[in-house]
């Protein structure tokens, strides 16, 4: 429910794509206790800027096990990741190679679209 | 633009799509796999955390004729009966199944274990403890699916479009979020396991891939849907204190585990007032529950939230460890002490029983096209029972993938690269970038939506409130073209979430329009100005697009039992 409050997190989040220079972009954002950095992020995206790039899927459940990225350093779940008033940090996951804003290469290889997908043989032939 | 060829494409790996591709593999068909998210990961599958249900019989004596029995009351004269047989007959042997692949569902003394939930008539419920139903399921299915040949998974691309020519379904024309740029997919024949459509609904228990792309593309392509208007909101979702690492239906489990009680504001029990028989114990059926927390809410008896309280103070900390053990301390760390506070509940988006129509093969009225999971209308009518929608994930996805082998066998009409014009030209228009700066972005449209559609078309409906939603809609729509999208390039959410809204949008008018023609209440759907359920109106409505028009019938309800044996 959307209680009238005046308080404020701040978000300093890694924007651009591995091509350009790196870049920390402040966002503000209300603050209401028991928040999640997704959420945050989440309210960004829809009141802020929606081409910020992020990966999760349920939200709420901590079961589909994609929104990890680096917060204040350390690798999170961004959607358990309690959020403070800040500043706090959010950046891709580092050993991954990166793709834009928050979202690094998490999707297992042999999941991945190739650009010169071999035309598979159709009836059944691998 | 990369171009794979096979002869059963899958759209949506969830619990029915994962399923569908096993069961088309082992049928000797080739199988490409497609999911927005990671497969195995995108969609209410891997979030569910409660049970599912099947008449094994381990726990009592049971039989698929009394789940189905449940399930045509639970339907209230609505049910595609011959579907629904399908699931209540076929769960048992998918659960056996997914036994031997390795889903450790609880088990009692050498038996798979099986409890009651509301509307069930015996203990046939099955789960993985603790709370973790739907991880093993999406576990155990995406395991299997990488362990058999003849199945190429593909992660990050989202379908736009079916491709079909003369009436027949010959692959689709997805979106890779990765770069940006489409793909196509020639196949034999399509399984459409795309799930839900919750999120249209700013209360909700959806994942964010679940705006009812399923419905929208299936419509486009030709295919009918049915029963849209019925979208059963979920009594007792979580509405406060916020609760983060947790779904925020997780509290069914709970009560009928332990019995929690159900309480107004004043901390009275009420829903024996609405015609429910509660006794202390809250069992009642969820579209009872859901209307009579609202009507408290209503008449001012409400939580502080705007929900009732679900109270366990009675049950004692020994007794909660024992059920939900390792739960209790995820509850505490989020500052949650059952043993001493309440917590507030509410109705909350949580599953569509209407969905695209299909018939005992799944496939639609297009040929090739087939659809499997939540995705499919019919088969629990005008209200589905806990456990039933797993099982239908299963049921359908594997009897979708069967069909869909066994229909490419025929082989399927060449690809053609105009097939692909309409989304091509869709998304240069939106890299043209007609949208002005000061225009709004996708995102913020579809939270709109969100909004409109929980306060107008929400778990209580009225013609005015119905019929301002389907003009907003409408409105919405037409503005689509001027939406302010970023760059494309690689990873723009603000393309897939303008494809993503613009299905939304024709989801939401779908269920608008229908809950604004069916002027009764009756199961899910609840008008304030029509709140007898009449007779003449046991029928199902069939939409349909022509010439772009959304178009409406009744029809019978299908597959009745007694008309199929007389
Ligand atoms: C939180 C929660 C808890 C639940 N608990 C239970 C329970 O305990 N018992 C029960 O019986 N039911 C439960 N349900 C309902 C049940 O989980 C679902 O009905 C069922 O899992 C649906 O399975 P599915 O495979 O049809 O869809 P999903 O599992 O939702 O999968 C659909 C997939 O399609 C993908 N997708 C969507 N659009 C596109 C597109 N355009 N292109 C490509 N891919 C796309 C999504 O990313 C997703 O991975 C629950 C639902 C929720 C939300
Ligand atoms: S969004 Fe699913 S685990 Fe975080």
């Amino acid at each position: 429910m959307a209680e009238r409050n005046d308080r404020r997190a701040v978000l300093l989040i890694r924007r651009g794509t591995a091509a350009e220079a790196a870049r920390y972009e402040r966002f503000e954002v209300p603050y209401e206790d028991g928040m999640s950095v997704l959420d945050a992020l989440r309210w960004i995206r829809i009141h802020r800027d929606g081409t910020l790039a992020v990966r999760y899927s349920c939200i709420n459940a901590n079961a589909c096990k994609t929104c990890m990225a680096l917060v204040n350093g350390e690798v999170e779940y961004t959607c358990t990741a309690k959020l403070t008033p800040g500043p706090i940090t959010v950046e891709p996951l580092p050993k991954r190679p990166w793709i834009r804003d928050l979202v690094a290469d998490t999707v297992p290889d042999d999941e991945k679209l190739d650009e010169e997908e071999e035309p598979r043989k159709r009836n059944g032939a691998r | 633009m990369p171009h794979l060829e096979s002869d059963v494409l899958v759209v949506g790996a969830g619990g029915a799509g994962m399923y569908a591709a096993i069961a088309a593999a082992r049928a000797g068909a080739s199988v490409v796999l497609l999911d927005k998210s990671l497969v195995g990961r995108g969609g209410a599958t891997v979030m569910a955390q409660m049970t599912v249900a099947a008449a094994l019989g381990h726990q009592e004596p049971d039989d698929w004729t009394l789940h189905l029995a449940d399930t045509l009351k639970a339907g209230r004269g609505l049910c595609n009966e011959e579907l629904a047989e399908l699931l209540c007959r076929g769960g048992p042997e998918r659960i056996l199944e997914m036994d031997a692949w390795g889903t450790r569902w609880a088990r009692e003394g050498g038996h798979i274990k099986q409890e009651t939930a509301p509307g069930h008539s015996r203990k046939r419920c099955c789960y993985v403890d603790f709370l973790a139903t739907g991880p093993a399921v999406a576990g155990t299915l995406r395991r299997k699916v990488g362990e058999t040949s003849g199945i190429r998974r593909i992660s990050n691309v989202a379908v736009v479009q079916i491709a079909v020519k003369g009436g027949r379904a010959l692959g689709a024309v997805g979106l890779s979020v990765r770069d940006g740029r489409l793909a196509t997919f020639h196949a034999g024949a399509v399984v459409l396991a795309a799930g839900g459509l919750t999120r249209l609904y700013a209360r909700n228990s959806a994942s964010a891939n679940m705006g009812g792309e399923a419905c929208a593309l299936a419509l486009e392509a030709g295919a009918e849907l049915v029963d849209m208007e019925f979208v059963q909101f979920f009594p007792i979702g979580h509405l406060a204190p916020r609760l983060v690492g947790m779904d925020p239906i997780m509290w069914d489990p709970f009560r009928y585990k332990l019995g929690g009680r159900l309480l107004n504001g004043r901390l009275e029990e009420f829903v024996d007032r609405y015609g429910g028989t509660d006794f202390g114990r809250y069992t009642a059926t969820r579209d009872l529950a859901s209307y009579a927390i609202l009507k408290e809410v209503e008449a001012g008896r409400g939580s502080p939230h705007g929900g009732a309280y679900l109270d366990f103070r009675h049950i004692g900390e020994a007794r909660l460890r024992e059920a939900f053990g390792p739960v209790i301390d995820r509850l505490l760390a989020n500052g949650i002490d059952l043993t001493k506070t309440p917590v507030e509940v509410g109705p909350i988006a949580h599953y569509h029983m209407g969905g695209i129509r299909v018939d005992g093969k799944m496939e639609t009225r297009i040929e090739g096209l087939y659809a499997a999971g939540e995705a499919v209308g019919g088969a629990n009518g005008a209200n589905r029972l806990s456990g039933n929608a797993i099982t239908e994930a299963l049921v359908f996805g594997e009897r979708a993938g069967r069909s869909a082998a066994a229909r490419a066998r025929s082989g399927a009409p060449p690809w053609e690269a105009s097939l692909a014009e309409p989304s091509i030209e869709r998304l240069d228009a939106l890299k043209k970038g007609k949208g002005s700066p000061g225009a709004a972005w996708p995102a913020m449209v579809q939270s709109e939506l969100q909004r409109l559609m929980w306060e107008n078309a929400g778990p209580f409906r009225t013609g005015g409130k119905l019929a301002a939603a389907l003009e907003r809609i409408r409105e919405m729509r037409d503005e689509l073209p001027d939406l302010r999208v970023g760059a494309a390039g690689a990873y723009n959410l603000d393309i897939q979430d303008w494809f993503e809204l613009r299905a939304m949008l024709l989801s939401a008018e779908c269920v608008v329009q229908s809950a604004l023609a069916r002027r009764e209440s009756r199961g899910a759907h609840q008008r304030e100005d029509f709140a007898e359920t009449r007779p003449e109106l046991e029928r199902n409505q069939v939409l349909e697009l022509r010439d772009g028009r959304l178009c409406s019938r009744w029809i019978t309800p299908m597959g009745r039992v007694e008309a199929d044996r007389g």
